[in-house]
């Protein structure tokens, strides 16, 4: 049973807190860690100090995949089902530890000791299969890593207890350019932009070309520059570090390896549009960085790199709050983020106004991804010229990959803009390619004839996402997955995203098992194209990409499971009837439809 | 001269921060819309009301209205893509016009006809969702919530009173009552409440009144959508007399 622990905890969680509506989410990820799930007395205090209604606190609640209304077991076991997880075994992993624990995989055991069940990608791609244990991230599963699992559960040993190499997270560079080989020097870049001011450090970034790395390759400087120019009596800056786009992991490592690099990127920002305060908003995923991040700002605040009177500066205040996500991919989108980091359901706003304009709490706020701002610092210490030395005319500089897939050397790369992608395929070592899925689900399915093509923002644009499939892969399978990612990560909010993205996956599902014909091909089209033309944000917008790239990249691989005639219905008129059969006690030939009813 | 921009080749009027929605109903013309209502901040979420401008397919509730800009609205393909839309909207739901209180003066079905949107086309899914009759003046059956948020918006807005909200995510998204049963009766909505009078659809109906208005002679059976516009506008109406 679950011991419920004493009522003064929860109160102390709360009194922790102003009464603030924007802690809410915050507040709510503590509850669910502490108690394993909210009780609904916690509902009704947190109604109450926050001045929110019950239903809008449950609105919340159902929003985050990893705050739940029912008890959790002990041991939250959550298995990252991207594909890539799916072609190391994870599928059959899972099995194994449901079968040698006695929990279903969607479920909790009787006795309240472990869940089990599936999440979305968990930013271990070149380290999986992976998995979560109450929010620890979990890498190298394997049967033998399962059994010592399994053997640490039933002997209930406290997680903190558990060998530290089950939750080790190795950083795997294997390319290193401009970026990752120059050496950060602390507080150099506050100091460039302190001495020159604000509107010179925003020419040198415009000079530098430098461009918004989570994927939609904005121009950096403009965006600080729209930001510092909008009136307002707070400005804020905030990292995205929501890195969920499944197979993306680069963010991981820079917040392991250079966290002081993104730092320092926030508070030159800071100095630039005059703000006091700057988030950080981390994946629930990535909670495993919290306490080194927590370290490294405290090693900063000491350095007189953040706090009061930075470097000296009079006036020059600011400090990082660390926000956690709480499993929810569409958070990744700037505007969700915003409403997620006022502790909100993170459904993306309507634009205009844009988070430049008015962001959180209604300021100007600059949202920019982890490696823009890492690379932003560098820009500063270096020199645009630097920054230009390498990449393309209309993307300069490097772009982080994370690899991972049918390769040998899965893994960070550092690679210049312009590199074509067979280039990419021979440094990781792929063999025998098939497809490269470039971006993430929400990114493109590239054939094997186009690896001549070349990363950049003018041709193919990624957040950073590099997935290999090769020739002994079933394509439909990773379509299918991704597919199913968005449907789950959905927020629901629009139209065409809430129903399409759904209908998507049953419509998949009749190719998958060879019902489909012709005519359910056009269907998919027709409603992928719909999502991309009007959905209100970019999840709905490329949520058929991979269905859509499907069928004009790879129409083989939907046509080899067609059925040859030209309609069929979209369920089996013989299982229909398996009920009536049921009831009537009867099974003779005369209760059954030959063939299926077809 | 007053800054003007076209729809479908006409030149509608517009005043600064006007919307495109904005600029056509006050020219009156006709955007096929439901989450739309001009009395509350405009939402987006429905997306039929999407136009094309600049070859860009843009939501003409939420997108300012431009000197210049040629607005693309009742063209063949527009028209096929909200067609598809609604059918959308009957696939998540429960939808059966002809056993509903409020044939013929529903909004999605009007648009829908408007649309030209004649028979299904698509497998539905039959959610299973509960009717919620705990109150005793109003009923709310989820089987028709289009999630358009009127009734969120009318309850938080301009009754204060924050009876509604949204939980769930993608498909699981549903409408939320905020009392401690979760059910409507315990709430501290009333039928006088404005969300009471916004539904576009049949999700929320006053109880104990059933066919007043025969069937052939509600609001839509008289005039398409496209002239009488929105049928909250005429609960309004019918309310203040």
């Amino acid at each position: 049973m679950v011991e419920d622990k004493p009522k003064q905890t929860l109160q102390n969680m709360l009194n922790d807190r102003e009464s603030d509506p924007t802690h809410l989410l915050q507040t709510l990820i503590e509850v669910q860690q502490a108690f394993r799930y909210i009780p609904h007395d916690a509902i009704d205090r947190l109604a109450e100090s926050l001045g929110l209604g019950r239903a809008f606190i449950l609105g919340v609640i159902e929003f985050y995949s990893f705050l739940h209304l029912e008890p959790r077991g002990e041991y939250d076991i959550l298995l990252s089902d991207n594909a890539t997880d799916q072609m190391q075994g994870s599928r059959l992993l899972a099995e194994l530890l449901s079968r040698r624990l006695a929990v279903p995989i969607g479920g909790t055991r009787g006795d309240y000791r472990v869940s089990l069940g599936y999440t979305s990608c968990t930013g271990m791609g070149d380290q999986g299969p992976a998995a979560l244990v109450n929010g620890r991230a979990v890498t190298r599963l394997s049967s033998e890593r399962i059994d010592r699992m399994v053997s640490l559960i039933e002997q209930a040993l406290p997680l903190d207890q558990w060998p530290s190499e089950l939750f080790a997270v190795t950083a795997g560079v294997k390319r290193r350019d401009i970026i990752l080989n120059s050496d950060y020097s602390a507080g150099a870049a506050i100091r460039h932009a302190l001495e020159h001011g604000p509107e010179a450090l925003l020419d040198l970034l415009e000079q530098s070309g430098l461009r918004g790395c989570g994927g939609a390759g904005f121009s950096t400087g403009k965006k600080w520059r729209f930001c510092a120019g909008a009136e307002a009596a707070e400005h804020y800056v905030v990292c995205n570090a929501d890195e969920g786009e499944p197979g993306t992991f680069k963010d991981r490592y820079l917040l392991q390896a250079h966290a002081d690099r993104l730092f320092e990127g926030m508070t030159l920002c800071a100095a630039v549009i005059g703000a006091r305060r700057g988030f950080l908003y981390l994946r629930g995923e990535y909670r495993y960085l919290l306490e080194p991040l927590h370290k490294t700002l405290q090693q900063r605040r000491e350095h007189n790199l953040l706090g009061r009177s930075i470097l000296g500066r009079q006036g020059f205040d600011f400090d990082i709050e660390i926000h956690l996500g709480a499993g929810a991919y569409i958070c990744g989108e700037e505007s969700a983020l915003i409403e997620s980091l006022e502790g909100k359901r993170g459904i993306p706003r309507n634009r205009p106004p844009f988070p430049v304009i008015q962001g959180y709490r209604g300021m100007p706020t600059v949202v920019n991804n982890v490696e823009t701002l890492a690379n932003a610092a560098m820009i500063a210490q270096q020199g645009a010229a630097w920054f230009r030395s390498v990449g393309t005319a209309q993307s300069p500089g490097t772009k982080l990959l994370s690899i991972s897939g049918d390769c040998e050397r899965p893994g960070i790369y550092e690679f210049p803009f312009g590199t074509p992608i067979g280039e990419i395929l021979a440094a990781c070592q792929a063999h025998h390619t098939q497809a490269v899925q470039i971006g993430g689900a929400a990114g493109r399915l590239i054939p094997a004839t186009e690896f001549g093509r070349t990363l950049a923002f003018e041709d193919l644009a990624t957040g950073g996402s590099f997935m290999v499939f090769n020739q002994g892969r079933e394509l439909l399978k990773a379509i299918d997955n991704f597919s199913r990612f968005f449907s789950h990560e959905s927020c629901g909010f629009c139209t065409p995203c809430r129903v399409g993205t759904s209908m998507l996956v049953r419509q998949l599902g009749k190719v998958m098992v060879g019902h489909a014909t012709t005519k359910d091909l056009d269907e998919l089209a027709t409603l992928g194209t719909l999502m991309r033309q009007t959905s209100h944000c970019g999840l709905g917008q490329t949520a058929a990409n991979p269905i859509l790239d499907g069928l004009e990249k790879f129409p083989g691989i939907f046509q080899a499971r067609l059925r040859s005639t030209s309609f069929e219905p979209a369920f089996d008129l013989d299982a229909s009837l398996q009920e009536a059969r049921a009831l009537t006690g009867r099974n003779d030939p005369g209760a059954h439809l030959e063939g299926g009813g077809v | 001269m007053s800054p003007s921009f076209k729809i479908d080749g006409v030149t509608v009027p517009f005043e600064a921060g006007q919307s495109i929605m904005e600029a056509a109903l006050a020219a009156k013309i006709y955007i096929p819309h439901l989450c739309h209502n001009p009395e509350f901040h405009p939402h987006g979420s429905c997306r039929l009301c999407c136009v094309t401008t600049d070859g860009r397919s843009v939501a003409a509730c939420t997108t300012p209205a431009l000197d210049g800009m040629e607005v693309a609205n009742e063209t063949h393909e527009i028209t096929t893509q909200r067609r598809l839309l609604l059918k959308l909207l009957f696939v998540e739901g429960n939808h059966v016009c002809p056993a509903c209180e409020k044939s013929g003066a529903c909004q999605l079905q009007a648009v829908a006809y408007h649309c030209g949107m004649l028979a299904p086309e698509f497998v539905h899914f039959y959610p299973r969702r509960a009717v919620d009759a705990s109150h005793p003046e109003t009923i709310i059956d989820f089987n028709r919530c289009i999630l358009c948020e009127l009734c969120v918006r009318a309850s938080r807005e301009y009754d204060k009173k924050g009876v509604f909200s949204i939980g769930g995510r993608g498909i699981q998204a549903h409408l939320m009552i905020n009392s401690p049963s979760g059910k409507l009766g315990d709430s501290r909505f009333s039928a006088a409440d404005k969300a009471a009078r916004v539904c576009p659809v049949g999700a929320i109906l006053p109880k104990h009144r059933g066919y007043e208005v025969p069937i052939g002679k509600r609001l839509y059976d008289q005039e398409s959508i496209s002239r009488v516009g929105d049928v909250a506008a005429h609960q309004e109406r019918d309310h203040d007399e």
